[in-house]
């Protein structure tokens, strides 16, 4: 029995030694690229010397999550991130509906499409030219000032003001990823059935109810996803952006989390800083997981990622 | 069609505003544009500089010049060319696998390549990882991580799948095996699916700088937008005059200098953007976020 098992096993095996051979490879690879450094968080738990390596280090429990909590600036980060991350989602997480509702009335197609091309451009470029544009933009001597001077008003150090600084990075990013998030909106906006329009029509529906009733209710399964999805990086809150643009001055709310882990990095604090980033991962993680629950739930098993 | 006259009013408003957001997309590259060209002076002054009143390519001669620029723009060349090629191959070969019905644990193995999407051993695990194999200084510590990211082997696999059962049958009975189905079938039907994922690799690459400076310490394999960071970001003035050796240009100021350097680092992509844009655009629509 077990002999005829293991041969049908191998005659299995040998059938798809062409699948085979080609997903082991793509395993091990994921092993070592991605599980691999999942083992590598044991460090968190360790003290974690480099000239000692992983396994030799001395164990310390949960000691430097206390040291983390317990730690003037990583409970500084947290709220930084937490602040930064709720600032985005409540004014950003619309700008593509908007834009792509906004677009979706245009009846000139020549038009619709110069604008989106030219709303997704920002989306192509890193946060380190995006950075430096914005450095010179908002800077002492930049556009943004002289207009200021130019309207009567006092120059404003968008960079270097706690609250200036914050509005700068809330602005900036929505300017960075609003074109290219309605493109998604806009795919959505064309599969809803026309038949819907032309009964509203029929029904005395003017444009306007006629997106509020039919448009935004259509679009709602895809800003759950998109919403579940963003919930995975709430702890993130853009470190590209957030490093190619703050200093010294605005450091007390412009430290989030992957900054402070870097930088804890970079002072060889290595464990302390695998420790800060596995409490990211693992909220993220936790985050996205209970809200798809969440909208299966409540939407009765329709909405979800997965 | 019928519209009153509100809604025409609407219509015009609305174009309008959409105008006015696009011109807000365009101004800051225009700016950088415009203050490369610019002379000291001119560069210096207050305004909303919308194109440059005084040329000089003193600052665009002075980057040029720089050999760190040069090397950088090297590396990060030979960086996409590989980093794509490498990806695209083995994007394709992980997604055949998970595309075929037949494939053993198929759904646990999927599993297994979207879990990295969720949750990953984060910033210091890796780097300890490339540390201990040895690839500090190495280009592949820069395309190895990222080479089977996890979204593009989903996207790949979701094509492969809506391609008709048909062509794997009739190519069984003429004796393929699944590599030659993936090579002489698939990959050369799944065009538009490739085209979209190259493109969002090569951007990944070209625009990639934080693995660089973790991971490449040797100036000589350092590359474009690390340098770019450095001059930019960090103002690092000494790398920004590295390309000096004429003391009598002098028609350039930090500014100039940092926006030629940002012009020349963005050109590739601006050049290819308005040729390429929609099949960026397709592979949203292509993978669908829903398996």
């Amino acid at each position: 029995m077990k002999a005829a098992l293991k041969r049908s096993r191998w005659t299995r095996m040998k059938r798809h030694r062409g699948l085979l051979s080609m997903i082991v490879p793509v395993m091990l690879f994921y092993s070592l690229f991605y599980y691999t450094p999942m083992t590598g968080l044991v460090i968190a738990f360790k003290n974690y010397v480099m000239s000692d390596g992983v396994y030799t280090s001395e164990w310390v429990g949960l000691g430097n999550f206390e040291r983390l909590f317990s730690s003037e600036d990583f409970p500084r980060a947290i709220r930084n991130t937490l602040v930064i991350s709720i600032l985005r989602l409540s004014c950003g997480f619309f700008a593509p509906v908007a834009l792509a509702l906004m677009l979706n009335e245009v009846r000139i197609s020549g038009y619709k499409r110069s604008i989106q091309t030219l709303t997704y451009l920002p989306h192509f470029f890193s946060w380190v030219i995006l950075g430096g544009i914005f450095l010179m933009i908002f800077g002492g001597g930049g556009p943004v000032n002289s207009g200021i001077k130019l309207l009567g008003g006092n120059p404003v150090s968008f960079l270097s003001d706690d609250v200036w600084f914050i509005v700068v990075l809330i602005t900036t990013g929505i300017w960075q990823s609003a074109g290219w998030g309605a493109i998604i909106y806009l795919a959505a906006l064309s599969g809803i059935n026309p038949d819907l329009y032309e009964a509203a029509v029929i029904d005395g529906a003017n444009r306007w109810k006629q997106t509020l009733h039919i448009t935004l209710p259509s679009l709602i399964p895809t800003m759950i996803t998109l919403f579940i999805l963003s919930l995975g990086q709430f702890l993130t809150a853009g470190f590209d952006q957030v490093y190619n643009l703050y200093n010294d001055l605005v450091f007390d709310v412009a430290d989030i989390i992957d900054t402070y882990v870097l930088r804890r990095m970079m002072g060889l604090d290595l464990s302390l800083a695998a420790a800060a980033g596995m409490f990211q991962g693992v909220v993220g993680l936790i985050l996205v997981v209970t809200s798809n629950f969440v909208a299966k739930k409540l939407s009765g098993g329709e909405q979800g990622v997965w | 069609m019928n519209q009153s006259r509100g809604e025409k009013i609407f219509g015009i408003l609305n174009m309008a505003a959409l105008g006015l957001v696009a011109l807000l997309c365009l101004y800051p590259f225009l700016y950088t544009l415009t203050i490369s060209l610019s002379t000291a002076s001119e560069a210096s002054r207050e305004g909303l500089h919308l194109f440059p009143r005084e040329i000089s390519f003193a600052s665009y001669r002075m980057v040029l010049s720089n050999p760190n620029i040069l090397t950088g723009y090297g590396n990060t060349i030979l960086r996409t060319v590989l980093g794509t090629t490498l990806s695209l191959l083995g994007v394709c070969i992980a997604a055949y696998p998970l595309s075929r019905r037949e494939m053993p644990r198929r759904s646990m193995i999927t599993f297994m390549i979207v879990f990295t999407m969720l949750f990953n051993g984060g910033l210091v695990p890796t780097y300890l990882l490339i540390r201990n194999l040895g690839l500090i200084n190495n280009i592949f510590s820069l395309i190895f991580p990222s080479m089977l990211a996890a979204f593009n082997i989903i996207i790949v696999k979701n094509f492969f799948q809506s391609l008709p059962e048909s062509l794997v049958e009739s190519a069984r009975i003429d004796g393929a095996g699944d590599w030659r189905i993936l090579f002489t079938i698939f990959i050369p039907l799944s065009k538009p699916a490739l085209a979209t994922v190259a493109l969002w690799t090569s951007v990944f690459h070209w625009n990639s700088w934080f693995d660089a400076m973790l991971y490449i310490t040797d100036d000589r394999k350092q590359v474009l937008q690390t340098f770019l960071q450095r001059i930019v970001i960090e103002s690092n003035t000494q790398l920004m005059e590295v390309g000096i050796h004429d003391t009598s240009v002098v028609d350039f100021t930090s500014e100039t200098v940092k926006a030629a350097t940002i012009i020349i680092t963005i050109l590739p992509i601006i050049c290819v953007y308005p040729f390429l844009q929609k099949y960026f655009v397709k592979g949203i629509m292509l993978g669908g976020v829903k398996e």
